[in-house]
């Protein structure tokens, strides 16, 4: 048995590469293969080289980004916490850069890309927040995952009612541009955004793969990776901070796409990968491809509305989850 | 060589400390036990030696160098340590575990040109080479404790640490592991062993210290540290010491209370 087998990597880049075809085929017009091909290379009319290089081109770039972001982001926290249900949510950073959006909505901002930084920020606080308590509890508890979990699950909930206290006192356009927000979305992408979030995600990335071995040791316990050499709050902070960083930087883009975070690490461990260099790049691939394909059910199910990206992503995710579930047991 | 002196570790800084002033040492080549009731100081020690908890007063000698001096991965090259509690959520193969014992000397990107011997020499020792391809979640107790001792081995250290290595084993794995242990101190390591097994560890270990509310009540041969009377007061039960037929070794009986 070899771990993540080299098929498995061609076949997931393979696969993210089909994706990204579809990504660019599929949509209110169903554009040809072949004419797709031609337009990204800047030939056939202008129309469909609009709607291929500017419109959907920067669309797939940016879910494939949002995806893989997170799913490192998921990869790496499972790993950290040794908890199979961590996501990068779970951390606050969701509730955090929901309050840093609804606020700057409430105070005018309507341009969704205008939202970025907001959004960030208020991920950031939450992330910082989460820390602090988690630092504030007594030197026994402050190892101990758990306590970070819990940090950051209650400043989620403070989050959230900071969210519906700024909503009730809103307009119904306001609410409802916040709540499509909330819900995610890689509509507004554009390739400035997707260039300026690929610098930074690849080296958030390449810290995080860096990382990798500090959290397979990691993984055993506090003690066992003490006992291995591993400065264990130092590198538990450092791969929060970045995992924090990542995830931050896809709420800033793209608003909250769920589950991703929490089924892709699972998926690409049931393909065999078990360290976490491995599962983390493999994760990366994984999560661009069901990012992606999300987006095209969520812009083709209902024309000529559009799904919430996130409600996509949970309806893909959940029962392929159960499927993986039920085939590795 | 590893030798405690003096040190003191307390949780909380009213609290009575839960090690209060403990020395002993731990030589090469032979296992020294460590030994006593539950909360007596012992899984403390072994966190203060890893460097989890802070020394309020004394000091951990390695070989001479002083423990606080030491970066982490430094500390993981000289002494290797297999803690009581492990986890194993997210199980890798066999294989692959006992490689992480090679984390100590990883540098950046790439591992060390050593890693493949070592790691082969570790799985020989410990006698898992049939197990390499099995994963951590799926080993019975003995196999498990077996792993992490290789993964232990690996690491190449001269002192190695083990924290209650025969909790949940049966006699034959057991004893398995005792004589694995015992031939790694006949080796030249100098082995600290964490237990709650007198009777079996006063068949292989030189040394036995015994730990009371964190302070050391006995230390020395097992034969001088089996007293019944040390024992009674430390452990608070009626107790009775006799020698067994075949081996000579004490042999520790608690009485029913009456």
């Amino acid at each position: 048995m070899i771990e993540a087998r080299s098929w498995h990597w061609i076949a997931a880049l393979a696969l993210l590469l089909l994706a990204a075809v579809a990504g660019l085929v599929f949509g209110v017009t169903n554009i040809p293969v072949g004419d797709t091909l031609r337009a990204l290379a800047g030939d056939g009319d202008d129309t469909t080289v609009t709607i291929i290089r500017t419109l959907r081109g920067p669309r797939v770039a940016l879910a494939a980004l949002v995806g893989a972001a997170l799913a490192m982001s998921g990869a790496a926290l499972q790993g950290v916490l040794r908890n199979s249900l961590a996501e990068p949510y779970l951390l606050g950073v969701s509730g955090g850069a929901a309050v840093g959006a609804v606020l700057a909505f409430g105070m005018g901002m309507q341009h969704s890309g205008s939202l970025a930084i907001p959004a960030f920020a208020g991920a950031i606080a939450a992330v910082a927040a989460a820390l602090l308590v988690a630092r504030a509890a007594g030197r026994s508890a402050r190892g101990d995952p758990r306590t970070l979990l819990m940090a950051g699950v209650i400043i989620g909930a403070f989050a959230n009612a900071v969210i519906m206290v700024a909503l009730a006192n809103s307009t119904a356009d306001t609410l409802r541009g916040s709540l499509w927000w909330m819900m995610g979305s890689v509509a507004d992408a554009s390739w400035f955004g997707a260039l300026w979030l690929a610098v930074y995600v690849g080296l958030a990335g390449m810290a995080l793969l860096r990382l990798a071995p500090e959290i397979d040791v990691l993984a055993l316990g506090e003690d066992a990776a003490a006992a291995l050499g591993s400065n264990v709050e130092r590198a538990t902070r450092r791969i929060f901070l970045v995992s924090a960083l990542l995830a931050g930087a896809t709420v800033a883009a793209a608003g909250l796409v769920g589950f991703v975070g929490l089924i892709v690490p699972h998926i690409v461990r049931a393909f065999g990968a078990r360290r976490h260099r491995p599962l983390i790049g493999g994760s990366a691939l994984v999560g661009g491809t069901l990012v992606i394909l999300a987006d095209v059910v969520a812009r083709t199910a209902l024309p000529p509305a559009e799904l919430p990206l996130g409600a996509v992503t949970a309806l893909i995710g959940v029962p392929f989850f159960l499927y993986q579930l039920g085939r590795t047991r | 060589m590893i030798a405690f002196e003096r040190v003191t570790v307390r949780y909380r800084a009213r609290e009575a400390p839960a090690v209060d002033g403990a020395s002993f040492t731990c030589a090469n080549g032979e296992i020294t036990a460590l030994v006593g009731p539950n909360g007596s100081g012992k899984s403390t020690l072994v966190r203060a030696l890893l460097g989890r908890e802070p020394l309020a007063a004394g000091r951990i000698l390695m070989d001479g160098t002083e423990r606080a001096s030491l970066e982490q991965l430094e500390f993981a090259r000289r002494v290797a340590v297999v803690p009581q509690r492990e986890e194993t959520v997210f199980p890798l193969l066999v294989r692959e575990y006992v490689a992480l014992g090679r984390y100590p000397y990883s540098r950046g990107l790439t591992g060390s040109p050593g890693d493949a011997a070592a790691v082969e020499r570790a799985v020989a020792r410990a006698e898992v080479d049939a197990l390499l391809d099995r994963r951590t979640d799926e080993l019975s107790g003995g196999e498990w404790q077996r792993v992490r001792i290789a993964r232990a081995l690996a690491q190449e250290a001269g002192m190695l640490v083990l924290d209650e290595p025969t909790t949940f084993l049966d006699i034959a794995h057991e004893m398995a592991l005792l004589e694995l242990v015992h031939s790694l101190a006949a080796g030249g390591m100098a082995v600290l062993m964490v237990s709650h097994q007198l009777n079996l560890v006063a068949r292989f270990a030189a040394r036995m210290v015994l730990l009371s509310r964190g302070k050391v009540m006995a230390d020395g041969p097992p034969s001088k540290v089996m007293d019944a009377g040390t024992l009674e007061a430390v452990y608070d039960w009626p107790i009775v010491i006799s020698r067994d037929a075949a081996s000579g070794a004490p042999v520790l009986l608690p009485l029913r209370k009456r």
